[in-house]
């Protein structure tokens, strides 16, 4: 039988040529702000400044400006932090896993999908920090040299584990992103004057263009690529080892890691969507940003949603098949209990909703897929709330059961973080070249490109 | 020219120009190494600069530091940082309790019971640990008051012994006095002034019963009960373990009936019986074998049926009563009769006929000379309610000229509000009160007295019983005692310390030295004397006609008083305030309480609020779904409801009133629903166990005679191996306990919910109080609480279905009740150490579990991996925070601070240390004394307050304690840990609950093993 390969898509449309792919990008970051970015950067700030001054109120007195109680020690403050760092995992997914994969069409999305991973890391780390009762004391988390005698952290501690996986993950993220941007930078410090010249000069350390140069950015992309590859496993990894390690039915689970790793990627690869679906409108890069990457990312939502699907419901098996009294009820109340709609939510959105992108027509819907992705990252929300809060506010002794009720200092502190993320978002995407011009060149003709129109539209 | 200086040599060596010497010559330290150490270099000087700054701006992120200034002139007997002791007095109206005071640099710090009074014998309640706190009460009035303004002692008294001279009626109105010197005091005024009569009236009267006592027998006295002698024991409406009379003494006598002891060589497996019939849940009917609900006006019908019943078996005369049918009246009767001679009932009713049938029922049951003692009264709550009623009348007629008021009747008695009217009648009306209350403030002076622990003082408790009350502070405020005052306006020199000192000669009588007397604290030369027997002759026909009389109809109301605040007279203390009802676990509120099917029946559930309607007199409060609440009727606590206790005190609502006819119960109740969607400040709020036989394990006596270890349940876990012990399989290396291991065992069995040790905790360890808003919030800071459950008609959901596990949450409608005391288990296995993550908590060599509040920087992780959630966090600054304007919020209100206790800043979690300040003060106590600690000498003040020797602490390790040897006799028996299946291995250990009931316990016992699940 003859079996012919299929044919590759292009990956950038409407037959760009090199120096409209280096005009198209940088066309933002020179012109003057758009009206469009102006409101929507506005916004972000008036959300940032009352975020901020609901954490100052926080900081100032006390944590009891939030819901939780004696019972329940955590809600929103971890379920947020969770949720950042999930959605921080797609970014390190698309530009290094990707990248060992030689997938191509990553390349349209990595640079704003690297940025989003840095700013949701902040905004976990803000979390981690706030929900200290003493958070002028964080320093106490580091293992730091002090003059206490052998005074040290808790290795023992899931907590300190963290503290070392999300700066290693911040520091690696943030380099990645920075080195991968030098070739653009450079580009935009060529193409600048003045104390632009300067600023991007400076940001461009140098960058000759040079087949070295290029041959060495290629060399430590790859790099690269290998060290955050283990991170994307191991952050989340240990992320659900403050849950897993403790013995709290509905926590003490050895399931959490690779549920947790793929909850991230699915909720990581919403927020991309997200952006990317909003970013392609106001900049005008439906050239770049193709309905094709919206099918392949939403193909990844449905894959890691299933995932995740398999993993709540092997949960319920285990718990059944444990036989352990606690963990039984944890999970019946989980479903059934004064919580039963976080779960109910969580399904919803986590599971059913993306099985709506079997159908090609969904899949390649542009509203459909934003909507999607916006309600996968509420049911991701939920899913993180849904293993904090249902499995602490009833554990072993009854008398201590409670509910929980945030207050509107839980929500002020989570709408803080997305003021930060957004305005963070929008000064990146103003100031920064949205799109990585260097890659999207290497990617722009591919081996199908001679082949008729005819040809390519059947296959 | 020739010097003529003198030359000095350093030594010998300088003279003789040695050459080591001259080398070192310049150096003044005569150091080997220290030329090898280099100079600082520029790097250095910079990284030490560096160092410093950092370090300094870290630093300077810290809470000031404040200084404590010491003594300049150091009083005689204080030692700072060691504490005295003194022994004393607490007598509020009819509540007594024999005491030692700690001191600290001259503040009265806690109270602890005094073991020398074989009365109380080492027995504080709640409200007694919790005076100390209303010492330092800063709504106090400073100086007398005359209609709202400052007036000296001097021109009070000028002006009172002018008004008193005007002649007409006297009337000194008082709760209950137990003081015989006080009694002195008064009858020498009423010498000086012969209009003068001494009213005595309680809020929580047991009138009826004297009554009773003196038509029956001819002595109009509330006789002393004992329980411990007692084999079959009945309360109708008689609260004796939480409230009644004195329910300490009772608790403790009680207990002894109820101790088990697994050993196989001279155990103790019989238990007294204990029947209760009761309309709301008390603490008293939740520890009973058998508890039966009636509603108030069926008090009297039960007494005469049950009279009957065993009159029958005893050959008495029956009289006619209305037919009633209650449950578990026959089996009572047939058990009473059965133990003559060790038998006792009693009734809490006021009505004097009801109680001459309790008299017959007793007589015939031989109770007296056993388990009554008519010969050798107490002196608690002697009121006289016609006394009263008829002092009202007179004032309202306006024949009373001058009053003097020991008490708050215009709040505390049922017709308070007519008295309170009519106060303007009375030409010179005076209050001894410490603050303006309901009553001071209608008086024309207020004369504040001042706290017992700044007083002299005596109690006569019961017959031949004595007990001195000496101040333990220096006054406070401007106040002068009552006693001084009476003296002064009866011409005396108002010197009470010495009139006491004199009258006591006669008392002591060449007994007892008075200083002895007065360093024990107690005198007792009627200890010895033994229980007389006495022969009923009361009209038994004429009760049963009154009792006949009695008719309830539609809801019922009944008014109870609660464990924490009593009649209200400490109601102004956030302590109390904040000690969560033993039963309901309600703070900060009175409730109605109601049972589930009433309230349906009227439409209204917990969560709103209802308008309580009785004879066209109101009040609203929130709604109580109360499981054991009879039917047809609702429960309000009396003592809410102040209107001028102050800024704690002034909450829930006065339900006096609405029971006017002086029974503490009203018929014909309305009940209108207001508003709902309230939250009520409960400190639990689920209230079944839900099948956890990993957390209660209890049986019945019936299969504890046959098996010690009835009731236990104990998980085996499967592995390869076969099934295992939880502690057998395991990750964790242990702790090494070298010297010490500290430990609690706490029996369910004697545990009877009075919350005695959650205030005296929150005394010692500086627990603040959070209020209402935050309690409803499950905030509340108790580092031990009383776990109450109800048992559920539910079977035990052993499948999947939730609405099996829905109908688990659902109580009895006359549940089964049990009290399990929870604190810091101090787990040798901690989950919460492991998951600290900067080592705030941490393992002492001693089996303690321990906080480093300065290490904490609050990620609440380690309250979370806490199977027992004991540990607490400060979600705000509780102290000098107007926030929290509790008596961490004013300098005053501080002095009760226990100096020994950090007072733990926002933002750390914090829980029980076993009491470590004490341990740490017994251990080098017994150091300096080159000793090891001996058992009972250290204490912690859970199990120091217990009355019923429910929590036993001690060294583990010490095979001489007490501790150990109830464990070394009830490992193999009723010995248990909670939740021991997920092995992390508790310092303390529960006794099984072992009710005295016929038949299986209510949950199955089900197969113990386990599949697999133990996190180890």
């Amino acid at each position: 039988m003859h079996v012919v390969s299929p044919i590759r898509e292009k990956l950038v449309l409407n037959g760009k040529s090199y120096h409209d792919i280096t005009e198209d990008i940088s066309r933002h970051v020179e012109a003057k702000p758009t009206k469009e970015w102006k409101v929507a950067f506005g916004i972000s700030v008036l959300v940032l400044l009352y975020g901020t001054a609901w954490v100052c109120w926080t900081w100032w007195e006390g944590l009891g400006v939030w819901g939780l109680n004696k019972t329940v020690g955590w809600a929103w403050d971890i379920t947020n932090f969770v949720w950042w760092v999930g959605i921080g995992h797609a970014g390190t997914l698309i530009s290094a896993v990707l990248l060992l994969f030689r997938q191509k069409w990553r390349t349209s999305i990595n640079r704003a999908a690297e940025a989003m991973t840095i700013f949701a890391v902040i905004c976990a780390a803000s979390f981690i920090v706030m929900h200290m009762g003493r958070p002028w004391l964080a320093y106490f988390a580091l293992p730091l040299p002090n003059t206490f005698g052998s005074l040290w952290v808790n290795f023992n501690s899931p907590l300190v584990w963290d503290v070392f996986a999300i700066s290693t993950y911040f520091s690696v993220s943030c380099l990645f992103w920075y080195i991968g941007m030098i070739p653009d930078l450079a580009t935009i410090r060529d193409r600048a004057t003045g104390m632009r010249k300067k600023v991007y000069g400076a940001l461009a350390i140098g960058w000759t263009g040079g087949a070295k140069s290029w041959a060495r950015y290629e060399d430590i992309s790859l790099i690269l690529a290998g060290l955050s590859t283990p991170l994307v496993l191991s952050v989340h990894t240990i992320v659900s080892f403050d849950f897993a390690t403790s013995v709290i039915p509905g926590w003490h689970t050895t399931i959490f890691p690779p549920y947790f790793v793929a909850g991230a990627i699915f909720s990581g690869f919403a927020m991309v969507q997200n952006l990317m679906l909003v970013t392609r409108v106001v900049y005008k890069l439906e050239d770049y940003v193709t309905l094709d990457h919206i099918s392949l990312m939403n193909k990844i939502i449905t894959l890691t949603g299933s995932v995740v699907g398999i993993a709540y419901i092997t949960e319920f098996f285990i718990a059944a098949y444990s036989g352990v009294e606690y963990e039984k009820y944890a999970f019946i109340n989980r479903a059934t209990g004064p919580l039963w709609w976080s779960y109910a939510a969580m399904m919803t959105c986590n599971v059913l909703s993306p099985q709506l992108f079997w159908f090609e027509s969904i899949r390649r819907n542009i509203v459909v897929s934003f909507v999607m992705a916006v309600v996968v990252n509420i049911g991701m929300w939920f899913e993180r709330f849904v293993i904090i809060v249902t499995s602490l506010h009833r554990d072993y002794l009854p008398s201590s059961w409670t509910y929980f009720t945030p207050r509107l200092g839980d929500i002020s502190d989570y709408i803080f973080s997305f003021g930060f993320f957004f305005t963070a978002f929008f000064l990146f995407s103003k100031f920064l070249p949205v799109i990585n011009m260097a890659e999207v060149k290497s990617v722009l003709k591919s081996s199908s490109e001679k082949y008729p129109e005819k040809i390519k539209k059947k296959a | 020219m020739e010097n003529t200086n003198k030359r000095y040599w350093k030594g010998v060596e300088e003279l003789k120009n040695d050459i080591e010497f001259v080398k070192n010559a310049n150096r003044e330290f005569n150091l080997d190494d220290i030329d090898t150490v280099e100079p600082t270099h520029r790097r250095d000087f910079l990284k030490v600069l560096g160092f410093g700054l950092a370090a300094v701006s870290l630093a300077a992120c810290d809470a000031p530091v404040r200084k404590a200034i010491p003594y300049l002139n150091k009083p005689e007997d204080v030692e700072p940082g060691i504490a005295n002791w003194y022994a004393s007095t607490y007598a509020e109206g009819g509540d007594y309790s024999s005491i030692l005071v700690k001191t600290r640099e001259g503040r009265p710090i806690k109270i602890e019971g005094n073991k020398m009074s074989s009365l109380t014998k080492g027995g504080v309640s709640a409200r007694v640990h919790a005076s100390v706190l209303s010492l330092y009460d800063n709504e106090k009035l400073k100086e007398p008051q005359k209609g709202g303004s400052k007036i000296s002692w001097a021109d009070l008294d000028k002006e009172v012994v002018a008004g008193l001279s005007k002649g007409g009626n006297i009337r000194i109105v008082s709760n209950t006095i137990l003081s015989p010197t006080f009694k002195k005091v008064i009858a020498d005024f009423i010498t000086k002034y012969p209009t003068a009569k001494h009213i005595t009236y309680d809020a929580n009267s047991v009138s009826g019963l004297i009554q009773a006592n003196s038509e029956s027998f001819g002595q109009a006295v509330v006789p002393s009960y004992d329980f411990g002698k007692a084999k079959v024991m009945v309360g109708i409406n008689a609260d004796f373990l939480g409230t009644w009379i004195a329910p300490d003494v009772f608790a403790a006598q009680w207990a002894e009936t109820r101790r088990l002891s697994s050993s196989k060589s001279g155990g103790k497996n019989e238990m007294s019986r204990h029947f209760q019939f009761e309309t709301g849940m008390t603490i008293t009917g939740a520890s009973s074998d058998y508890r039966s609900m009636i509603k108030p006006s069926q008090e009297g019908a039960v007494v005469v049926a049950l009279y009957n019943k065993v009159a029958a078996a005893l050959g008495g005369t029956p009289i006619s009563g209305p037919a009633i049918e209650i449950q578990n009246l026959d089996k009572c009767a047939k058990e009473l009769a059965a133990a003559k001679g060790a038998a006792l009932v009693v009734s809490g009713s006021n009505n004097p006929a009801i109680q001459t049938v309790v008299n017959a029922l007793n007589s015939l049951l031989g109770s007296y000379g056993t388990t009554i003692d008519l010969g050798n009264p107490v002196n608690f709550r002697q009121g006289n309610d016609a006394d009263m009623n008829a002092f009202i009348n007179e004032v309202k007629g306006g024949q009373v000229s001058s009053v003097i008021f020991l008490s708050n009747p215009v709040y505390d008695h049922i017709r308070g509000a007519e008295l309170g009217e009519a106060l303007g009648r009375v030409a010179t009306s005076v209050s001894f009160a410490a603050n303006a209350d309901e009553t001071a403030a209608k008086c024309k002076y207020i004369a504040p007295a001042p706290h017992y622990l700044e007083s002299w003082g005596d109690a006569e408790p019961k017959k031949g019983f004595y007990s001195l009350m000496q101040p333990t502070i220096s006054l406070i405020y401007n106040t002068r005692q009552a006693e001084s005052s009476l003296l002064i306006w009866a011409g005396g020199s108002g010197d009470y310390q010495a009139y006491l000192k004199s009258s006591w000669k006669s008392i002591l009588n060449g007994g007892k030295s008075w200083v002895q007397a007065l360093h024990d604290g107690v005198y007792e030369p009627g200890a010895s004397v033994v229980a007389s027997g006495a022969s009923f002759a009361g009209n038994l026909a004429n009760a049963a006609t009154a009792i006949a009389s009695i008719k309830g109809s539609g809801i019922e109301l009944s008014a109870f008083e609660n464990i924490s605040i009593g009649t209200g007279t400490q109601a102004n203390n956030p302590w109390l305030q904040e000690m969560p009802d033993p039963i309901s676990k309600v703070t900060w509120e009175n409730t109605i309480a109601i049972s589930q099917k009433t309230a349906t029946e009227v439409g209204i559930d917990q969560g709103d609020w209802a308008k309580l309607t009785v004879g066209g007199k109101t009040i609203e409060l929130p709604v109580l779904i109360q499981p054991g609440q009879a039917h047809n009727t609702v429960s309000v606590a009396i003592g809410y409801g102040r209107t001028a206790a102050g800024k704690a005190g002034n909450v829930g609502a006065n339900v006096l009133p609405l029971v006017s006819n002086g029974q503490y119960w009203a018929s014909d109740v309305k009940l209108e629903k207001t508003k709902s969607g309230y939250t009520l400040a409960q400190t639990q709020t689920h209230n079944t166990v839900m099948g956890r036989e990993a957390v209660i394990q209890e049986s019945v006596l019936s299969e504890y005679v046959k098996n010690v270890k009835a009731g236990r349940f104990e998980p085996k876990l499967q592995t390869s191996e076969g099934f295992k012990k939880p502690g057998q399989i395991t990750l964790w290396n242990g702790h090494e306990k070298k010297n010490h291991s500290w430990g609690m065992v706490i029996d369910l069995n004697l545990c009877h919910g009075c919350g005695s040790c959650l205030v005296s905790c929150q005394a010692e360890n500086n627990i603040p109080v959070v209020g209402k808003a935050e309690v409803a919030r499950a905030r509340e800071m108790h580092w031990i609480r009383l776990d109450r459950y109800y048992s559920s008609d539910a079977p035990h959901e052993e499948g999947y279905s939730p609405a099996g596990f829905r109908a688990m949450e659902i109580a009895s409608e006359n549940p089964d009740v049990v009290f399990q005391p929870m604190m810091c288990q101090h787990c040798s296995n901690a989950p919460c150490e492991t998951v600290c993550p900067v080592l705030a908590t941490t393992h002492s060599s001693e089996g303690l579990n321990q906080m480093t509040y300065n290490r904490c920087i609050g990620t609440r992780y380690c309250a979370n991996n806490c199977p027992y959630k004991v540990r607490r966090f400060n979600w705000f600054k509780y102290f000098e925070n107007d926030n929290f304007d509790y008596n961490m919020n004013n300098d005053l209100g501080r002095m009760v601070l226990n100096p020994d206790v950090t007072v733990r800043s926002r933002g750390v979690i914090e829980k029980c240390s076993m009491c470590v300040q004490r341990i740490q003060l017994g251990k080098l106590e017994a150091k300096k004394q080159k000793r090891r600690p001996v058992d009972g000498e250290i204490q912690t003040a859970c199990s120091q307050s217990c009355p019923t020797n429910a929590i036993v602490f001690g060294d583990m390790l010490d095979p001489e304690s007490q501790i150990s040897k109830t464990l070394a006799v009830e490992k193999e028996g009723r010995a248990f840990h909670v939740l021991e299946e997920i092995n992390v291995q508790p310092q303390m250990t529960y006794l099984t609950k072992i009710r005295n009931k016929e038949g299986a316990p209510k949950t199955e016992t089900k197969p113990s093993e386990h599949a697999s699940g133990a996190h180890s």
